[in-house]
């Protein structure tokens, strides 16, 4: 029941920020964000699971099991959490309280409103995470969308109105069609399953031979189907390349805590539902078409590098730079090892407190400069340190340094993407997506060399000096879970590795 | 009816009785105390209330028991089915009935206002029992006749007139049509209980041929698509919805059509048996258009409105459109569902039910949320709705429910019912009708985001001044979220007994 707590103290938090005074607004946001984050990090403390929540001799942790109703499947209140799914709900506990407390400067209109949102947005996120049954799954999904159309609509810059309604409607459209594709997938398999739980779904699958055929296409047509309507649906959260234009937008128009958020942890949705259902599921489509989907990692991971090149905004230069480092969790998912998978489950959590990390430390630039174009600014280094400290520190952390998480993920990827036998040229596709480490190192550092060092000089009027406490402790809690992820990855390694080799085993194996 | 021993079976009657009386408590109350003012206006809304959710126990009540009594030497019949409505009509009246205390309450004629509503309701209770061809005529009849007199309430107001004026035209002229289908079935078939008209069928006694008959089903589905605003008959729709009271649109465009569909499902279920009759007139065929066209222009002519009002008045014409397609979709066979042990037919007839019950609230809450903005002057257009929210923050919140409700996104129940619809439509293979529900569906969600847009991130044109807090109004609106909420962890309970209503019926 720990995991229904969770979510009820969080809805409650919701509601109850959302019509109290504007003036505790984000004290009392960030007090009760505190529940679900001490929460969460007693569900890893306590963590007993083991194996992979979808498939077979799993032993999912916190699970519960009530049936929710009985209409053609029986769809269930089913939530439950495996090495995978447990490391990204704390993810979402620690960066939703950290963008919490940096909104404190930025966000000076409708604070109880803004501040409910985002605690509403965390309970969609965890529910999308914890949701084993399709159905509750969905509604948690969908749920997400509603507080983002909100907090980039009514708190974003001045495109903010055309920014919200194309990030509604692209993934609106994407849900959609990947609600159709999975119900075209489970229709297909006809009388083999009962409900539309996720483990009974994939463990029919697994055995083999569940899939029939439906109006007259053959099973092996509607697995690639399904597979493909899901990719897409899955693919524009992600997002990939070419299906990434709503991204720039949002990110630029949205407000930074929120761009935290969206950067940190919706993104990461697409990646975990890629993985969840179109790479457990339907492993024999994936490898099929490895090389396809492994262009498609690379282009993003290239492409995405060389857009962010091109940007004079630091906070598009971030958002680019996400595209790319998602082609990243991509790759490692397709190749099938244990690296491979798990790598790009790590990249999917070190690169969310990464670039929330990111996201944030040009929000507290633009608070006190109010500008984020590149030209504008130089020498921040002599008025914000510390800022700038931790800025720098940040950046090195995107480009891949030892001892920071992003490293860590980078090497598990590569090592799994190397040698993988599911994949024919590998090694190309390897060398050609560590080439985009090369670009993220160029970018990052000619902006930092720009933006924060030499004479001190500023486009727009205003006294730059520190940047007060409560901007800066956000900050340091991201960087030093940035720090200690990458001195000991072994803190979500263990478990992701556990819940991932039942995916790598029902191939055959390979590290 | 077993479980009902202790009771005559007239009892049958009460759930559509207790409408009824509430009718005739009212005119009494009424001349007693002709001169209206607020204490008056207090006890008559507390009558109404007491009247309305009487209905709604007492249905809900004889639901659980589950039985058929056919009374009238079975002209009339209280089942699951009609009992499931009747719970419905009186939800949906319960709430109007909140909705107007505040809304009416500058009006002249409360009494006789409430009073229609409840002759209306009556009607409505009679329609979803009505077993012959002359009692739905009738029942049809003593729902359209207040209807037309609530619309043109406001009397002072020119839209409201008009609306009413045309509401009639129109109503007039689909009730001829309607008795006129009912005459040529009878001159076919001799028989005006539906089920003996199927019985004639099956044995092939048909006078004058099929084609008699065939002229009276079409006739038939004429009178029917006027009552659930199905196009062609749907024109005076946004009229009626936009001119008339608003508590009153949310009435005829969730209650009235809802027994629109009752009748058809029983009339088309038992009367015309599609095996029987597919060979002189396959009226799946003409609810396939009817729902493509209805749903198309429904939410295609919504989403080009400046007025929030008449927006809605078209996307009920579209939801209108969704619920036919449980009838195209009807196969007339007993072809198993994806559902274990339940035929297509009445997986379809049960989604139907849902999407009504659901749509009752949201929709009915969507009008009285504009029944609110009217109380306080604010404008017609959408523009006259920006940054509401800073006045009516709880009734916001509970329109933007509504409205992502109607769309389909999972806040509300909406989806749900939404999706077991589609579900039980692709089971009888029609794909591409889901398809283009799908189109729709996601289009609709364009013209509803524009009132969310509206309400919460627009700045106001003008300075408003809101005062009043109407505490009927407010209850009927946050009552009204909170259900369709709550159907959502409820709807697997409530999905049962409709789909078990419908298999009755089959």
């Amino acid at each position: 029941m720990l995991i229904e707590a969770l979510l009820i103290a969080t809805l409650l938090a919701a509601g109850v920020v959302f019509f109290a005074p504007d003036r505790y607004a984000g004290k009392l946001a960030t007090a009760l964000s505190v529940l679900p984050l001490a929460g969460s990090l007693w569900l890893w403390l306590d963590f007993e699971g083991s194996g992979n929540a979808l498939l077979e001799g799993s032993d999912i942790a916190y699970e519960t099991t009530i049936e929710w109703m009985d209409i053609g499947y029986t769809l269930q209140w089913h939530v439950g959490l495996d090495g995978v799914s447990l490391p990204l709900i704390v993810l979402t506990t620690i960066l939703t309280t950290a963008a919490i407390v940096s909104a404190w400067t930025p966000i000076d209109e409708r604070q109880s409103q803004f501040y409910g949102l985002v605690l509403l947005l965390e309970f969609g996120l965890l529910g999308v995470f914890a949701a084993l049954d399709f159905f509750l799954w969905f509604v948690f999904w969908e749920v997400v969308l509603v507080p983002m159309y909100f907090l980039i609509a009514i708190w974003g810059g001045p495109r903010r109105k055309y920014a919200a309604i194309k990030f509604f409607v692209y993934t609106n459209v994407a849900s959609l069609i990947l609600f159709v594709g999975f119900l075209t997938l489970v229709f297909a398999m006809g009388d083999s399953v009962t409900t539309l739980g996720l483990p009974e779904v994939a463990q029919a699958l697994h055995a083999g031979g569940a899939v029939g055929s439906i109006a007259g296409f053959a099973p092996e047509t509607v697995k690639l189907f399904a597979f493909a309507l899901m990719f897409f649906g899955f693919a524009v959260k992600v997002p990939i390349v070419p299906v990434h234009t709503w991204l720039p937008d949002a990110h630029v128009e949205a407000p930074t805590p929120v761009s935290v958020l969206l950067a940190g942890v919706l993104l990461k949705m697409g990646t975990y539902a890629l993985l969840r259902f179109n790479f457990t599921m339907l492993p024999g489509v994936a490898t099929d078409y490895a090389e396809l989907i492994a262009a498609i990692a690379v282009l993003s991971v290239i492409y995405g590098a060389m857009l962010a090149l091109a940007q004079q905004d630091l906070k598009r230069i971030v958002a680019y730079s996400s595209i790319s480092s998602m082609g990243y969790v991509i790759l490692g998912l397709v190749a099938y090892t244990t690296y491979g998978i798990g790598g790009a489950t790590f990249q999917m959590i070190s690169h969310g407190f990464i670039s929330g990390l990111m996201f944030m430390v040009v929000g507290v630039v633009y608070n006190e400069t109010h500008t984020r174009m590149v030209g504008d600014m130089s020498g921040m280094a002599d008025r914000m340190p510390w800022t700038v400290g931790i800025f720098v520190a940040a950046a090195f952390g995107y480009m891949g340094l030892p001892l920071m998480s992003g490293f860590a993920a980078e090497v598990f990827v590569f090592l799994g993407s190397f040698g993988t036998p599911h994949l024919s040229l590998a090694p190309l596709f390897t060398a050609a997506a560590m080439f985009g480490i090369v670009i993220v190192a160029g970018y990052l550092l000619w902006a930092m060399q720009r933006t924060l060092f030499g004479e001190f000089d500023l486009g727009t009027d205003y006294e730059v000096g520190p940047a007060p406490l409560h901007d800066i402790a956000p900050l340091a809690v991201l960087l030093a879970c940035v720090i200690v992820l990458g001195v000991n990855p072994d803190l979500f390694m263990g478990m992701i590795q556990d819940a991932i080799n039942p995916i790598v085993d029902s191939l055959g194996g390979g590290a | 009816m077993d479980p009902l021993v202790s009771l005559p079976d007239w009892a049958g009657l009460a759930p559509m009785l207790a409408f009824g009386v509430t009718a005739l408590v009212l005119f009494v109350l009424d001349s007693i105390e002709p001169e209206s003012d607020s204490l008056s206006l207090t006890v008559l809304t507390g009558v109404g209330l007491i009247g309305s959710l009487a209905a709604v126990v007492l249905s809900g009540w004889f639901l659980l028991e589950a039985g058929t009594v056919e009374l009238f030497d079975g002209a009339y019949i209280v089942d699951e089915m009609s009992l499931f409505f009747t719970a419905l009509f009186g939800s949906v009246t319960a709430l109007v009935v909140l909705g107007s205390h505040d809304y009416i309450a500058e009006e002249d004629y409360q009494a006789e206002y409430y009073s229609l509503v409840f002759l209306a309701a009556t009607g409505m209770a009679m329609v979803a029992s009505a077993n012959s061809l002359a009692a739905a005529f009738v029942a049809v009849e003593l729902v359209s006749l207040p209807s037309y007199a609530l619309v043109a309430y406001l009397k002072h107001n020119r839209g409201s007139v008009e609306a009413g004026l045309k509401y009639f035209l129109v109503g007039a002229l689909s009730s001829a049509i309607f008795v006129y289908g009912i005459s040529l079935v009878y001159g076919a078939t001799g028989a005006l209980q539906f089920d003996m008209v199927a019985e004639a069928i099956a044995t092939d006694t048909l006078t004058g041929g099929p084609g008699i008959l065939g002229l009276g089903i079409l006739m038939v589905i004429g009178g029917i698509a006027f009552k659930t605003a199905a196009v062609p008959f749907h024109f005076w729709a946004p009229e009626a919805y936009e001119g008339a009271p608003a508590p009153i649109s949310g009435f005829l465009s969730s209650a009235s059509k809802a027994a629109g569909f009752v009748l058809a499902f029983r009339v088309f279920a038992v009367a015309f048996p599609l095996q029987a009759v597919s060979g002189t007139f396959d009226w799946t065929l003409a609810f396939l258009v009817l729902s493509v066209v209805t749903m198309t222009l429904g939410n295609f002519a919504a989403a080009t409105q400046e007025k929030v009002k008449r927006m809605l008045a078209y996307s009920s014409i579209g939801h209108a459109g969704y619920v036919l397609m449980a009838l195209a979709a009807f196969s007339g066979t007993g072809t198993e569902s994806l559902l274990a042990g339940v035929s297509n037919d009445s997986l379809l007839l049960g989604a139907g039910m849902m999407h009504l019950l659901v749509y009752g609230f949201m929709n009915t809450g969507a009008f009285l949320f504009v029944a609110l903005a009217e109380h306080w002057g604010v404008g017609r257009r959408f523009e006259d709705y920006n940054g509401l929210w800073r006045d009516a923050p709880i009734a916001s919140v509970a329109m933007t429910v509504f409205l992502f409700s109607l769309a389909g996104l999972p806040v509300g129940a909406g989806f749900l019912s939404k999706y077991v619809l589609f579900m039980g439509v692709i089971g009888a293979g029609l794909w591409w009708l889901v398809v283009i529900a799908l189109v729709n569906s996601a289009l609709s969600l364009y013209y509803y985001s524009r009132l969310v847009k509206a309400l919460w991130i627009e700045t106001p044109e003008t300075q408003r001044e809101i005062d009043s807090y109407p505490v009927g109004l407010y209850a009927a609106v946050v009552g009204a979220a909170v259900v369709t909420v709550l159907l959502l962890p409820g709807f697997g309970v409530a999905t049962e007994e409709a789909i078990a209503a419908a298999s009755a019926l089959l």
